[in-house]
């Protein structure tokens, strides 16, 4: 906890921080800012660096910038908390929730 | 100070500066024989077919080509009916099929050359590069599958009006063909207005273009022989909320109506705008694609209750169906059922001779106790195939859900194991539910509506696809009766070549100076204004007062009202509407149009309309009576000097078909 860096900032627009880029795997090519339909990012002032998702509220979650990105990881669409779906197993009537604590393996089988 | 007036003050200490050169007001001109407005499906196709033929071909795009419009997938390809392997029914029957099923409301010529062409562009996208054949043998045996040519059905398994098919290919095969066909593609460019010249007394022209580059600020002057609307049909109109994420609609929030409003303004005449349904409840990411239920995307999915039993399925009668098989069968003595995106005019059901098998109306069960909530899909209990077309297939092949199934997989979602809960209670209205009172329960004001869901108001085209301007055509949603994936396809493809055929007939043109240096005027005016009303500002006002004066019952006194708060949001346009850099003007610009949707375009097509349809979900508080047969006709109207001029087309646009398919064919072929 820092008393130092606190700044002025307004409520962020939206209740939701809609993409997730992970700066180790970014090599800021910008190819999600160039497909993004909504315009949603801007890129990083400093060349090849992480780009800025600045209009968030704008976003809608459609995923083009995760379906261009030649970076397996290195951005995802982060779904916010309000969206957390919940099933029921079958077999056990338990339910899982997307982010829960203790969560079930990831299920790899890709789309058909 | 507001915040962005601090920013403004302090720049050069810690602000960012805007990232894109800043070019306001500069000019880039473009000079083709064929403008495209918008990079949608129907866009895409349209400028294809047209540089097919031979011309010279530039398409204009706000967003990328890639993810605008229907974004980057598809799940069905619907309703192609001429040649489709093992369908026995006519182009013909199954086009008035459809135009009965919305009491007549509806675009014949459109509905047509889907039916008629349908498959014939599907085998061309597959040429391209789509995939539309079970080529790896995934679903062999499936009762949807023709094992022949490995082509999979959805919904009516006897009738096959509906494919499924492996969407995710299918925008980046178009972009490819459009970047070797040598289309001059102009991404980031949001249409402002349309360019027009006098023909005579009372005819007009249409062109070219005028666009706002949205993140320079540059103003673009495209100038063409023909120009093919293909924009999105107008949204956000009665409600917009940014809070809750992802626009909480099933339509991309860039897509605005922008190109409705520039018709309009231009003097085209549109139809059937008084159109407006109860909006329908968005729960989750695409919803309700991204939740169990059992219409659309997820039929014939199974829901069971929160103990367990079935939820029973009933045919049109409301018989119970004891099988799961016939689910996807015409009811005893139906020749065929219509189902997918504007079967009918929903939450009407439309017709009984088309309406399909459906869950029994969940709101009657819970009330007597019959079932208890929560309800899920219960995928295990399904044919394996039927599984994997579901969440592997359609799931994993629209757009959205894409990626809702990699986040409900990558979290541990197991199909084979797991039942997604199901919205269904609370869906209703919009066109997915059974239960139509839920979605009102939920929003609690059933005067928040919408106007572009399934076989929507638009332009009013000919059998060339051709606005009542000259050199104006549309296609998709860009026209009277917008609707689906392959409706765009289909009619872009179509336009696209009449487009051409008269651009090689039609002399070079070029918008007046004049009117180029008004609609720069319009465009730039909120820069002026740094402290003034948001764009957000204005669209909450513009929202309140449609819900107000133009929501579920309408009056010649409320809509008068709409009139009149409509010219003071005007006021604020002209006087305090601000924009702080190129984002921020392309979205006032969008909400400006938005205006001119609601208030110029729909509010005065309510006024026209003096009785009450139940295929419109038109009410007029005045005249209870619904559908009198004095009224059933398509009202029309248009602007001329600022003036609406109303007309009227006769239901049943575009009968006979085939007759008029035929006769506006030329006779031989006109080759490249």
């Amino acid at each position: 906890m820092s008393e130092e860096n606190v700044y002025l900032s307004p409520n962020p627009a939206s209740a939701a921080r809609p993409i997730a880029i992970d700066p180790e795997k970014c090599t800021g090519c910008n190819l999600c800012v160039n497909v993004c339909p909504a315009d949603v990012f801007v890129p990083n002032p400093e060349a090849g660096r992480v780009p800025l998702v600045l209009f968030v509220d704008e976003c809608w979650y459609c995923g083009p910038c995760v379906d261009e990105c030649p970076h397996a990881g290195a951005i995802r669409l982060n779904y916010p908390v309000m969206w957390r779906v919940p099933w029921k197993r079958k077999e056990t009537g338990q339910h899982y929730w997307v982010g829960m604590k203790n969560p079930p393996p990831p299920n790899d089988t890709p789309p058909a | 100070m507001s915040w962005g007036t601090w920013i403004d003050l302090n720049a050069g200490n810690d602000a960012m500066k805007w990232p894109y050169p800043i070019r306001y007001g500069q000019e880039d001109a473009v000079d083709v024989d064929v403008l495209v407005l918008g990079g949608g499906i129907a866009g895409c196709w349209a400028a294809i077919s047209a540089a097919e033929q031979g011309a010279k071909v530039a398409i204009l795009e706000r967003g990328s080509i890639l993810g605008s419009g229907a974004g980057t997938g598809c799940d069905h390809w619907q309703w192609a009916i001429t040649d489709v392997p093992g369908v026995s029914l006519s182009a013909e029957d199954f086009t008035q099929a459809l135009v009965d099923n919305h009491g007549g409301y509806n675009n014949g010529i459109s509905r047509y050359i889907q039916a008629r062409d349908g498959y014939e562009t599907l085998l061309e996208l597959e040429e391209m590069g789509g995939k539309v054949r079970d080529t790896e043998d995934t679903f062999k045996g499936a009762e949807f599958r023709d094992e022949q040519t490995k082509l999979l059905f959805a919904y009516d398994y006897e009738n096959r009006i509906v494919m499924r098919v492996w969407g995710m290919t299918f925008k980046r095969a178009l972009r490819s063909r459009l970047r070797r066909l040598g289309v001059d593609i102009h991404e980031r460019v949001a249409l402002t207005g349309l360019l027009t010249e006098r023909r005579g007394e009372d005819a007009t022209a249409v062109v070219g273009a005028t666009g706002l580059n949205v993140r320079t600020g540059a103003f673009n002057v495209f100038t063409a022989k023909a120009t093919v609307l293909c924009a999105a049909r107008p949204q956000r109109i009665w409600t917009y909320s940014t809070e809750l994420a992802g626009s909480c609609d099933l339509r991309m929030p860039g897509a605005m109506g922008g190109g409705y409003a520039a018709a309009w303004r231009a003097g085209t005449e549109f139809a059937m705008m008084e159109k407006s349904i109860p909006a329908g409840l968005s729960i989750n990411p695409s919803a309700p694609h991204g939740s169990g239920h059992p219409s659309n995307t997820w039929y014939p999915c199974t829901i069971v209750d929160a103990n367990g039993k079935e939820v029973p399925w009933v045919d049109r009668d409301g018989h119970t169906l004891e099988t799961f098989e016939e689910r996807c069968r015409p009811a005893p003595g139906q020749r065929f059922f219509i189902k997918g995106g504007g079967q009918s005019s929903l939450p009407h059901q439309g017709l009984r001779d088309y309406q399909g098998p459906r869950l029994t109306n969940v709101d009657t069960l819970v009330e007597k106790g019959e079932i208890e909530l929560p309800l899920y899909a219960d995928l295990p209990s399904l044919p394996a195939h039927e599984r994997r077309a579901i969440f592997g297939l359609m799931v994993g092949q629209e757009a959205k859900t894409k990626h809702t199934y990699a986040n409900y997989t990558h979290a541990g979602f197991d199909p084979d194991r797991d039942m997604l809960l199901s919205y269904q209670q609370l869906i209703g209205g919009g066109g997915y539910g059974t239960s139509a009172e839920g979605a009102k329960t939920v929003l609690g004001f059933p005067s928040i509506r919408n106007a572009h869901s399934g076989t929507t108001g638009g332009p009013v085209v000919d059998w060339n696809l051709r606005t009542n301007l000259e050199g104006l055509y549309a296609a998709g949603d860009g026209m009277l009766g917008g609707n689906d994936h392959s409706h765009a396809a289909t009619t872009g493809r179509y336009a696209g070549r009449r487009a051409a055929w008269f651009a090689r007939q039609a002399t070079a043109r070029s918008g007046s100076r004049e009117q180029i240096e008004a609609e720069k005027r319009r465009v730039y005016s909120p820069l002026q204004r740094k402290d003034g009303v948001h764009w957000k500002e204005l669209l909450a006002g513009i929202n309140k007062t449609m819900q107000a004066y133009c929501g579920a019952v309408k009056s010649e006194g409320l809509l008068r009202m709409a009139l009149e708060a409509g010219e003071d949001l005007k006021h604020v346009v002209d006087t305090e509407l601000a924009a702080v850099n190129p984002h921020d003007l392309a979205n006032a610009l969008s909400v400006v149009d938005i205006l001119t949707a609601g208030i110029d375009i729909i509010v005065p097509a309510c006024l026209a309309r003096r009785a009450s349809s139940a295929f419109l979900h038109f009410s007029r508080a005045e005249y209870p009576a619904m559908d009198p047969p004095e009224w059933q006709k398509f009202v029309t109207i248009r602007q001329e000097g600022g003036v609406v001029k109303q007309g009227e087309r006769p239901l049943n646009l575009g009968a006979p078909f085939e007759e008029n398919y035929l006769a506006h064919r030329p006779a031989a072929p006109i080759g490249a």
